[in-house]
Parts: structure tokens; sequence; C-alpha cells
């Protein structure tokens, strides 16, 4: 029998949503030096007008948070600024479901995601920092563990109040002040959280958030001021960001591009390893470094998997970011739709086999249906460079070493995935993967607790963890 | 042993090490990711006409069931008497698919229903431990079929089953099923009582290889009886049997399924696990005794647009 979902929209009233946002620069919302529009994927329209920083106001959120760490926060002890960073994570927890609604509107994810996975973890990653700000001279880091100074951090537009809060937490909670600027595309929900962090009582100047495009992101990098830089984002960037900083003395972190390898052996629990698949691939349509894009799978099981793969990505329901029901949402913009329409065509051009899934999409909005490349093989642009969208490259394997060899036959070094039922198996598989973090029967599982960052092209340091916190602190 | 299985599966059943070896050859079942699977699909929003039109389903898919040692065969007629005509009230409701009770009772419930269209099941295999020997077993079911009953709920022995004893298992299945002759045979795997589920697949396949017409969670005598993750793996396992076969095999949780909301997260499995096929009363049934009575209430709320206190609604 047919059953249709009626459409569960949650409702855009939620958001909140300002005609105009401002840069937040020592703890004022000031008027921007130009503007831009914020766009929502889902339906191309505009959201809101966004004042946007100039490169004096970076001086001057550079000069206000240098000021903030000699004045207030750097000598502030640990447990009086555990109290800020808890009011602040509760605030977030309190108004999820407007962050959430807003995340969806600029991002394009849908709001099972932003409901269920980036809001919550956000606040998850304030509270764990929280809790070590008083308790830094025991995270094994030295005895008394210092902090460094201003922080220049540039976020992506994947996950733009997550990624905020990924930098945002430590920084903070090691004792530093910070300039943030927001992804050019997605800048509202990191301004919320300066509302937030006002809100909170949060001295002036330690958290300052510069919406702006590109050229104001490398200001906040190249400022003499800063003392450490965390970016996350292209390789491209990040190399730029690694050429700017060199011989400067500053810290860096970079956590950039991925072409991650989902390893699925024979004797894996099937049904739950097509599950991982598609949740590798195509959460946040896809739009995740981490992303599981090169699936590796044992070619003795090869036409099982891909003929339970692909009725169970047609189930996929891809639409309106913002009914509970939509699994698939929209691509955050027109270039990065350009970009994975452009990748898919090389796929075709270098003989791989498309296959899309049949679902229907909206007339209207940036989206891309779920596409599954199989007969790929190493050589292919589709099986090399990172794609950022819900496509899939399917290759296959014999043996463990020939999945490990596959695996590792990339720049990047991001993350990948193993299937079995069989421990010493993954635990094997897991010590040959050139990669920074690996999962064995999961995928795209985060937590706070656990160091999140790259090998190789996919740059260097850690986030969350004991391992997040030496990126912010001189031993 | 014997052999009813279409030809892909027939090698299966050779003898009791075949079964073995293919039933622990059947791929492994991570406990993690089900339940995240189950996890996922509950958060599925089912508004307006999509409830209205589950509510009517779920109504249809419903096995009406007393299965109370104080039951007599007024209750049972009572009970006949809603299932045909769930809400009086509202005529459009549909009856439910059939009631379920002890095969003494049968009887009544035949003469009650008698061109309903509502169909008789009756437990039996001394249901709920089946802790008989087969011939008690058999003479069970044959006391139901002969009352009339159109549909046969056994138990598996899962003290064979749990000790390894899985063509004792299938043989007592097959056993049955001869029994049944035209009645509708579901086996009750008891859930709650094997091992994990591992366990569950291997029961479930080992009933669909012995004939089972649908496969049914539990009896409602234990706790846990059906949960999601539980009904996910069962019905992984009917649409495993249609792509192996061609044909298609039903699944009935039971026990536990009380709100409209529990019934609908189901049938939200049903449609996205196994398909839109199984979405019938024919290959998906709900075990219940308040769940009706609760689905009416949310029934009248989508019409009403308020909620009616149960005192509004006739009840068995």
């Amino acid at each position: 029998m047919t059953w249709t979902y009626a459409p569960a929209p949650e409702s855009a009233a939620l958001a909140n949503l300002q005609p105009a946002y401002r840069p937040f620069i020592d703890g004022e919302f000031v008027d921007g030096n130009g503007s831009m529009k914020t766009v929502n994927p889902a339906t191309e329209e505009v959201l809101a007008e966004v004042g946007t920083a100039s490169a004096d106001d970076v001086d001057r959120a550079v000069a206000a948070a240098r000021r903030a760490y000699e004045t207030t926060w750097g000598p502030m002890p640990g447990a009086e600024r555990a109290k800020y960073l808890f009011r602040i994570a509760r605030i977030v927890a309190e108004r999820a479901r407007e962050l959430a609604v807003l995340e969806t509107l600029d991002n394009g994810k849908p709001i099972r995601e932003s409901r269920d996975v980036d809001v919550p973890t956000a606040a998850a990653h304030l509270f764990h920092h929280a809790g070590w700000a008083d308790k830094l001279e025991y995270a094994g880091l030295g005895p008394s563990p210092k902090p460094l100074g201003v922080v220049g951090a540039v976020i992506p537009w994947n996950f733009p109040l997550l990624m905020a809060a990924w930098k945002v937490a430590p920084a903070l909670a090691t004792g530093n002040t910070i300039v943030l600027k927001p992804a050019e595309t997605t800048p509202l929900t990191a301004l919320v959280l300066a509302e937030i962090a006002a809100e909170a009582g949060l001295p002036a100047g330690v958290l300052n958030v510069l919406p702006g495009a590109g050229d104001i992101g490398a200001a906040v990098v190249a400022h003499p001021g800063v003392a450490k830089v965390a970016f996350t984002g292209s390789t491209d960037v990040g190399k730029q960001i690694q050429r700017t900083l060199a011989g400067t003395g500053k810290r860096l972190t970079l956590e950039l591009g991925g072409k991650a390898a989902n390893i699925v052996y024979d004797d894996a629990a099937l049904d739950q390893a097509v599950e991982g698949v598609v949740e590798g691939i195509f959460f946040n349509q896809g739009h995740v470094c981490c992303a599981g894009s090169r699936l590796l799978v044992q070619e003795s099981i090869a036409d099982e998997l891909m003929e339970l793969l692909r009725s169970r990505i047609t189930t996929l329901r891809v639409g309106d970011p913002l009914d509970k029901n939509t699994d698939v949402g929209a691509i955050n913009s027109r270039a990065q739709l350009d970009k994975i329409v452009d990748l898919a065509a090389a796929g075709d051009a270098e003989g791989a086999r498309r296959w899309t899934s049949p679902c229907p999409l909206p007339e209207r909005g940036l989206f891309f249906p779920p596409t599954v490349f199989s007969e790929v093989e190493q050589t292919m642009r589709v099986a090399r460079e990172e794609i950022f969208g819900p496509v899939l490259s399917v290759l296959t394997f014999r043996t463990p070493a020939e999945a490990v060899a596959k695996a590792n036959n990339t720049p990047y070094g991001l993350s990948a995935g193993v299937w079995t039922d069989k421990g010493a198996k993954a635990m094997w598989t897991g010590r040959q993967l050139r990669a920074g973090v690996v999962w064995t029967n999961t995928f795209n599982r985060f937590d706070p607790t656990s160091p999140f960052g790259g090998m190789g092209e996919s740059g260097f340091g850690r986030e969350g963890g004991r391992a997040g916190l030496a990126a912010y602190l001189d031993g | 042993m014997t052999t009813t299985v279409p030809a892909p599966l027939a090698d299966a059943v050779r003898d009791e090490s075949a079964l073995r070896r293919f039933l622990f050859g059947l791929p492994g079942v991570d406990q993690v990711g089900l339940e995240r699977r189950s996890a996922v699909l509950a958060t599925r929003s089912i508004k307006k006409d999509a409830k209205l039109q589950a509510i009517d389903m779920a109504v249809s898919m419903i096995d009406l069931t007393t299965l109370e040692g104080s039951d007599t065969p007024g209750k049972v007629r009572a009970l006949c008497v809603q299932a045909m005509r769930p809400d009086p009230d509202q005529p459009d409701v549909p009856p439910v698919a059939a009631i379920c009770i002890y095969p003494d009772l049968v009887e009544a419930a035949v003469e009650r229903l008698r061109g309903s269209g509502v169909k008789v099941a009756a437990v039996a295999t001394a249901f709920p431990s089946g802790r008989a020997s087969l011939p008690v077993k058999l003479a069970d079911v044959a006391v139901a079929v002969d009352a009339g009953a159109d549909e046969i709920d056994m138990v598996i022995d899962r003290g064979a089953f749990l000790s390894g004893r899985y063509g004792q298992v299938y043989e007592e299945i097959v056993a049955v099923k001869e029994a049944c002759g035209r009645a509708h045979l579901k086996v009750i795997l008891e859930t709650g009582e094997l091992a994990g589920y591992d366990d569950v697949r291997r029961a479930s396949w080992l009933a669909l290889l012995a004939g089972a017409d649908v496969i049914k969670t539990s009896t409602g005598k234990i706790s846990p009886a059906a949960t999601l993750p539980v009904v996910q793996v069962m019905l992984l396992a009917v649409r495993d049997w249609h792509r192996a076969t061609g044909e298609y095999r039903g699944v009935k949780p039971a026990g536990g399924i009380r709100t409209a909301k529990d019934a609908i997260r189901h049938l939200v499995a049903v449609n996205e696990v196994a398909g839109p096929e199984w979405l019938t009363p024919d290959l998906f049934r709900f075990g219940a005794s308040s769940l009706l009575t609760d689905l009416l209430r949310q029934r009248r709320t989508q019409t009403e647009g308020h909620y009616s206190s149960t005192r509004y609604i006739g009840s068995a």
C-alpha cells in the first residue's frame, strides 16, 4: 500500500530571523563596513543582510581581544572562566530549537540533523570544555600550561555553529581570546552565538565575530596580533595559510579536506554496513570533510552490497530542509553545486558507471540527488578529488592488504571506516590506515572527548579531548 | 528433513548440519547500528492525512487479543463485536484483521464473526511456554483448526533453540504447519527469551524455512516483547526471503504496543525497511489488546480536532 508522508515542516519563525545582522567586536554589535546577503539554499531567497568587517575592523577586533586577554580573561581563574562557558553552553541548549532552525535556513541541512546533531554536539563541546577550564594543570600538558593570546579562527560553511563551538570552546576554556571569521555563506548562527555570549555576560573582547569573505579571513590569519590560527576548510586555503604563517612563530592547526575510505569486509554485518555507508556519504549532503566518499567493498559481496545499498538510498527523502522527514537537504551554494556537477561529469567521462537515486527533487532551490559511481578505479578524479557532495565512489578489493593499499592511496588522511564482525581484523586494519580518525562499524560519530583531526593534506592538530587542549596551550 | 522450501534455499534444510551451517552463515547483526537505525526511523514525523491513513492501516492490522485464564465465551463475543465495528460512532473505521484467543474459545468467535471478514486466530502448541510433547502440541492445533480457526499462532520450543537443537525446532514447525491445513501459521519466536539480535535473525530464518506464513515476536507474556530493533531484524528477514524466493511472508509484533505513536513507528519501519508492499494486513499485524482504544482516540482527535476521553470509546 502506498503511504505518503504529509509534509511536516518545522516552523521557520522559530529561527527568530532578523532582517539584518552585524559584526560583533569588543562586546558590541557594530555597523559593518559593507554588507552581503545570506541566502537560503533551499529557495535561493535572501534571508538577511549581514554587515561585513573591513581590515580596520580586524585591527579593532584583534586589539579588543588582546586587551581582554591581558586585563580580564587571561588573569581570570579557570574556575571563573568555567562559569561563563557553562552559562553559554546552557543558553545554547536552551535556544536549541531556534539555533537548529536558523542553521537549517542558512545552510540547507535537514532540520533532523541540525536538531539532533549540530546543535546538541555544539552544546556538548561547550559543556565539555567548560569542565576543563579549572583543571588544565591536570591535562598532562605540564604543571602550569599557559594560554597563547589571541586566537584567529576561520571556519567553513558545512557545520557553522558546530565549527564555531569547536574553536571557541577550547580557546576560551584555556584562557585565550578569539577573533572568529564565519563562512561567507553561513554567518548567522555564529552571530547568534555572539549574542548568547553577550547574554551570558562574557567580558568585552573575549569573543569577536567578523562576517565577511575570504579577504577578511586572510586578514585575521595574517594579523600580527594573532598568536594562534585555527582553520577548518579547504586544503588549498590551508596551504596558503601555512605559507603566510611560515616564520612568524604563530601556532597553527589545520583541519582540511578528505577522501575517506569506508572499507566493508565480507564478514561485516551487512545491513548495518549499508546504513554506515549511507550515513558516511549522505550525512549533511556529503558536505563533510571526513565523509566516507570512497566505498571499498570486498569483491565477494560487492553485488549484494550494491543491490542493498541502491535500494536503501532510494528510500532517502531529498527535499525541504525544514521538513522533519527530510534526509538529504539542499546544497549550500550555487558554486558548490556547480563543482559537484562538474566532478560527477568527470566520473562519466572517465568511464565510471553512474547510478542516481530516482527520488523526486524540489522544483526550486539547490539540490543534487544521491549518486553512486561504481566501477571506479584509483586513478579517476572521482576517486581522488574531494567532491564534498552526495556522491559516492565505489571500488572493490580482494584482500585486506589491497583494501589498505587502496585506502591509503590518497594525499588526504582525515578519516576512514572499517566494517567487519572480527575484532582483530578491525584492529589490524585500523593500525594500517593513514587517517586521523578510524571508525569501526560506525561512521561520522563525533564526541567532544574524542580528538579529531587529520594527517597529510588533511591537516594537523587535533580538536576535542586532551589532545585538543594542547593546541591552545604552551606546556 | 522435510522439505517444502523453495528451490534457491532447499539445500539449507537438507539435514540438521546443513541447517546449522545455513543459519550461522547469515550475516551478523550489529547491535549499535541496528538500534541507531530504529532510533532515526522513530524520529519520522507523521502528520495530517498521513497520520489518519496510518491509524486506519494500524486498525486494520490488529489481531485483537485476549489471552487470559479468565476469558469466557461472553468476553470473546464482546471482543468480536468490537473487532467488526471498532467505533460505531465513526462507521468508516475499518474492522480489525483478526481476533486472537485460546483454542477452546474459537467456536464462540467463529459463530459471532461469520461472514464479517474478521479472521479467528488461535494460539496453540502449549502457548505460551511451549513446554509439551509434540503430540500434545499437534492436538492443541487440531482443536483450534477443527473449531474453525483461520490462523494458528504457535510458539517455538525456545529450550530446543537455545540449546542448539535447530533440527528439532524446524521439524516441530513443519509438523504444526501440516496440522494447520489451510489455516495460516504464525510462528512466535519469543524474542525476549533469545540471546540477542543474531539469534532473532536465525530464529526468523528457521521459521521461514519451516513454512511460517508470519513470524511473530512474542507471546506478550514475557518482557521485553516487541521492540523496534527486533522488529527491524524480522522485517529484514522477510525482505531477504522475498529477495531470495520471490515469496512474501509477514511479520507480527506483539506485546507492549499500546499507543498509536508506537504503532505508527512500527509502520514507518515496515514502509522503509521491508517496503510499502508489506503495508497490508496480509503481511503485517499488531498483536495487541489496548492499542485499538488509543488508535480510535487519536483518530477522533484527527477528525474532530480535540481529544476524547476514553470514556467516549466503547471497549470490550
